[in-house]
C-alpha cells in the first residue's frame, strides 16, 4: 500500500508521518504542494506545520495549492485523507470537514502529551482501535480550538463523528473537548495531536499513534478485497 | 486607483481571545471604562482598472474570510485622500 505524505512550504511533520507510515508497513510517497499528480497513492497525509506560513489563516492558502484540487476530488470520491494539526486545518478550510481550528482559548502554543478517547471505530483510520480506548500522543498547537455551530456539533455527535476527544484537560479550550473529527462516509479524518509522533518508544510517549496508519491498511486492505472504496461503513 | 476595503470580524458568537486579551491589558493604561474589544483585519486590495466588488466580494468569500467562523464588509474607497 502507498502513503502519499503532502508537503507544503512551511510543513514540519511530513518526515515524521512518511516514517510513521513506513513503520506501520506501507510504502511511504512523497507529494509536493505544487504538482497535481497524486502519483497513484492509495491514501493521502496532510502533515502538521505552517503550510505558507499560516498567513491569513491556518490552512487558507494550502487548500488551494494545486495538489489539494487532486486531494479534494479523490477525497470526495472516497480517498482515505487524514489530516494532522496543520492538516486537519487545511481539510476545515477545504471544506472536506465542518467547523474550524481557532487560536487557543488561554492564547498560549501548548506542547504536551494528551490523553484522548478515541470515540469513534468505524473510518478509514481509527479501525484498529476500540471504541472508548485511551491513547496518549503528542499534542503541539496554537490554532486547535475546534469550532463550530451548535446544530454542526450535534449532528457530530449524532452521527458518531467524533473520532476522538481530549480527556484529562482540554489542551486549547476545543467546543466539546473535541480532539478529532470525520466527514459523513469516514474516510476523511482530520485530528489536532499527532500521531505521527507516537510510532516509537524512543521518541514518543506511546506507540498508540501507530494504530491511525496501521487502521488505513487494514481499511485499504477490506477495501481492494472486497471491490469497494475505503470508507466508513463498515 | 481603484481600491476595495474588505473588511473581516470573527462573527459574535465566535470567541476572540486576543480581544479579551487587549481588553485586560487596558486597566493597565488607566483606562477603565471599555467593556469589550474585539480584534479583525482590514485587507485593501487595489484594481488596475475600475474597482470590481463582485470581484471582491468572490475573493473575500472564498479566501480572506472563513464564513464558517468570519464575516466580512466590502466597500470602494472613493475618497482619495483615504488611498493615501
Amino acid at each position: 500500500m502507498r502513503i502519499g505524505v503532502v508537503t507544503f512550504p512551511g510543513s514540519l511533520d511530513d518526515g515524521d508521518a512518511a516514517r510513521a507510515a513506513r513503520i506501520a508497513g506501507a510504502e511511504a510517497v512523497r507529494l509536493w504542494h505544487g504538482d497535481p499528480d497524486l502519483h497513484g497513492v492509495d491514501a493521502v497525509v496532510l502533515p502538521g506545520g505552517f503550510s505558507y506560513g499560516d498567513y491569513l489563516r491556518c490552512g487558507a492558502i494550502a487548500r488551494f495549492a494545486p495538489v489539494m484540487e487532486s486531494i479534494i476530488d479523490a477525497a470526495r470520491g472516497g480517498l482515505p485523507v487524514l489530516g494532522i494539526c496543520n492538516g486537519f486545518q487545511v481539510l476545515c478550510e477545504a471544506h472536506l470537514l465542518p467547523g474550524a481550528l481557532t487560536r487557543n482559548q488561554h492564547l498560549h502554543f501548548r506542547n504536551r502529551d494528551q490523553w484522548l478517547k478515541v470515540e469513534s471505530t468505524n473510518t478509514a483510520w481509527t479501525n484498529n482501535f476500540t471504541g472508548g480506548q485511551e491513547i496518549l500522543i503528542p499534542v503541539k498547537n496554537g490554532e486547535g480550538c475546534y469550532v463550530a455551530d451548535a446544530k454542526t456539533l450535534d449532528a457530530l455527535e449524532a452521527e458518531g463523528r467524533v473520532i476522538a476527544r481530549y480527556v484529562r484537560g482540554n489542551p486549547n479550550g476545543s467546543q466539546r473537548d473535541i480532539a478529532g473529527i470525520t466527514n459523513e462516509a469516514g474516510n476523511v479524518v482530520g485530528i489536532m495531536p499527532h500521531p505521527e509522533h507516537a510510532v516509537e518508544a524512543l521518541t514518543g510517549p506511546s506507540l498508540d499513534g501507530l494504530g491511525f496508519f496501521t487502521s488505513v491498511l487494514r481499511a485499504l486492505a477490506g477495501a481492494t478485497a472486497g471491490g469497494q472504496l475505503a470508507g466508513g461503513q463498515q | 486607483m481603484a481600491r476595495v476595503v474588505v473588511d473581516v470580524m470573527l462573527k459574535p458568537e465566535i470567541l476572540d481571545p486576543q480581544g479579551q486579551a487587549v481588553a485586560n491589558a487596558l486597566p493597565r493604561l488607566g483606562v477603565t471604562d471599555v467593556s469589550s474589544v474585539r480584534i479583525g483585519r482590514r485587507i485593501e486590495i487595489d484594481f488596475a482598472g475600475e474597482p470590481d466588488l463582485d470581484r471582491a466580494r468572490e475573493i473575500a468569500d472564498k479566501l480572506l474570510a472563513n464564513p464558517v467562523i468570519e464575516d466580512f464588509d466590502i466597500r470602494v474607497v472613493a475618497d482619495a485622500a483615504e488611498v493615501a
